[in-house]
């Protein structure tokens, strides 16, 4: 019954309701949710202020080292701020860009996509040209200089990636309703006298779901490296807010007498994009309306 | 075939037209260089001396035209921090240093991925396929700078085997170059993988499998050459990627290259350096895929371009 409901109106929301978790997708969702966890409530979790330096007790090991101590989980930076403090409220910044610039980016590119596959014509034209024009220049040379020119803060830094990076999901989706507006469903909602915009919020968004989702899913990865490297370049949000990035470049200094300064906060990005790229693989082999016909 | 390459190249006149621009509209709210030329003692009657010969009193649309009309003819602004070089000069030099590197890293990922991904398409579903995967999305997985950094502590630090800053040491390409191609070694991995797994699927490879050809001849002779075409067009593509990502991985080697100059140039508000750079990226990026189109046409007299 429920399969043909779905070659009904070919639906692809629906399969949402049919996602058997694999091994590896509860890894990653578990994952996810610790530092989902750990974002919110950093003020709990973290033993100590994470700004706060601490100059008797600098560069502390971690605990199992050597000279480690059970104060200092897992160590502190070369102003003696704790490790482990620091590590857990990086994760805010990372959760927040990735999350809200897909989003941004997701509800920028989806109407853009929508709009010049539905419409075509000269509309079409215009809007494909202006993303061809943003693929064509490497997407981390405009990032920093904009924001270089803009200045740097997390409001900022959220509304230029979601400027810069709808493109993947406008192409996407553009392509999509091309192929959709072929279908018979579409054609037959317009025999009735739908109107177009109850067409596609109707009738085409569902169907480009499954693959928003998935780019979604990827794109949150792409973005948490890319604020990362920012910090690092000294131009994402700036302290005394802590980021992963940020530390990274402070520990690049102390990499061949403190490794762990800059080597944490990069286990925790890895640990955090790689169950998020294979959330995204996994989601795309469920969704992928493609794959399965 | 000429008239598609003539078409391709008239399709890219709107898209350079667009990035100049972009560039442009940056520029201009990128803070008044007059200002930051002259310092704070200036009186206002210097800066407006200055601004009129300069020409950044006149509309906006009009400066857009005589901006225009300059990097139509080459010039590209001078570089305020190199003594008064011309910019696409200043740029130009550091070019080799920048393809050294992205070369370096293209070899690195052509290295891992092609047997990686033969092994893991190979064993399909057993361990060397899952070991071969997992490494893939962790090259993806990580920052390239982060893993840069680890590669100097182990490499450079602990065992003391490569140099690990600057361009004049022997070997001193070797750790920036893995750093940059470990990502896209996972991306190739996972595309040459997928496709190998692809035609593995099809009629006549169970033809040649029933004809009794030993495994090895089969993924060599015939699975692979079929698979090769999406894998090179990959390449292709991600060269000019490369170049942009360089970025990064040049500021934590210290590779003296464009990435490196960008970011010194951005620091230094030496913004007609960030433009050259902007825009002659741009150029790199629609030649190497209008390349690509060409070769794919050539190596598969399949695609036909009206």
């Amino acid at each position: 019954m429920a399969d043909i409901h779905i070659l009904a109106t070919g639906r692809a929301s629906s399969r949402l309701a049919d996602l058997r978790l694999s091994g590896v997708a509860i890894v990653c969702i578990g994952i996810l949710t610790i530092f989902i966890l750990m974002a919110i409530f950093a003020a709990f979790i973290a033993p100590y202020e994470p700004s706060l330096p601490d100059l008797r007790a600098r560069l502390a090991p971690p605990m199992w080292n050597e000279g480690g101590t059970t104060a200092h989980i897992l160590g502190t930076d070369h102003l003696g701020r704790d490790m482990l403090s620091r590590l857990v409220y990086g994760s805010r910044i990372a959760l927040l860009v990735g999350f809200f610039g897909v989003i941004v980016a997701s509800l920028i590119g989806t109407a853009i996509g929508l709009i010049a596959g539905f419409v075509g014509g000269a509309v079409d034209s215009v809007l494909m040209a202006v993303v061809n024009t943003l693929l064509a220049v490497p997407n981390t040379l405009l990032y920093i200089t904009v924001l270089a020119v803009f200045g740097q803060s997390l409001t900022l830094l959220i509304i230029v990636i979601g400027c810069i990076n709808w493109t993947t999901f406008a192409r996407v989706v553009r392509g999509e309703v091309l192929s959709i507006k072929q279908r018979e469903f579409i054609e037959a909602s317009r025999a009735i006298g739908q109107r177009p915009i109850v067409t596609i919020i109707r009738h085409i968004l569902p169907n480009v779901l499954g693959p928003i989702i998935v780019i979604a899913t990827m794109n949150v990865a792409m973005l948490i490296i890319l604020e990362a490297t920012l910090s690092f370049l000294g131009l994402g949000v700036q302290p005394p807010t802590v980021t992963w990035g940020r530390m990274l470049a402070d520990g690049r200094d102390y990499v061949a007498t403190a490794w762990w300064l800059a080597a944490l906060p990069g286990v925790m990005i890895t640990l955090l994009t790689l169950s998020l790229i294979f959330l995204g693989d996994w989601l795309r082999d469920r969704l992928d309306t493609r794959s399965d016909q | 075939m000429t008239n598609y390459i003539i078409r391709r190249i008239l399709q890219m006149i709107p898209v350079l037209f667009g990035v100049t621009l972009l560039v442009f509209l940056l520029l201009r709210v990128s803070g008044d260089p007059v200002q930051l030329m002259l310092g704070e003692d200036a009186t206002a009657e210097q800066v407006a001396q200055l601004r009129a010969a300069m020409g950044l009193d006149r509309p906006l649309h009009v400066q857009y035209i005589s901006y225009m009309s300059d990097l139509l003819r080459g010039d590209f602004g001078t570089s305020i921090r190199y003594n008064n070089q011309p910019a696409l000069q200043v740029v130009l030099e550091r070019l080799p240093a920048t393809a050294q590197l992205a070369g370096m890293a293209l070899l690195v990922a052509i290295v891992i991925s092609l047997p990686a991904a033969i092994i893991a398409a190979y064993w399909r579903g057993r361990i060397p396929d899952y070991i071969a995967s997992f490494l893939s999305v962790l090259g993806q997985a990580m920052p390239s700078f982060w893993f840069g950094i680890m590669l100097i502590l182990v490499f450079g630090i602990t065992l003391s085997w490569l140099p690990v800053s600057g361009q004049d040491q022997p070997g001193a390409v070797i750790l920036p170059g893995l750093a940059l191609g470990a990502s896209l070694a996972g991306v190739l991995t996972r595309l040459l993988r997928s496709s190998l797994l692809e035609v593995m699927n099809q009629d006549f490879i169970r033809t040649a499998r029933a004809k009794g050809l030993h495994p090895r001849t089969i993924i060599f002779r015939h699975v692979l050459r079929n698979s090769i075409l999406s894998y090179l067009t990959v390449i292709g593509l991600e060269t000019a990627a490369l170049m942009a990502g360089a970025v990064v991985t040049e500021q934590v080697f210290a590779w003296p290259g464009i990435g490196l100059l960008v970011i010194q140039a951005i620091n230094f508000r030496d913004m007609a350096v960030v433009q050259a750079v902007i825009i002659l990226s741009a150029i790199i990026v629609m030649m190497t895929s209008l390349i690509v189109d060409i070769l794919y046409s050539l190596i598969d007299p399949r695609i036909q371009h009206g």
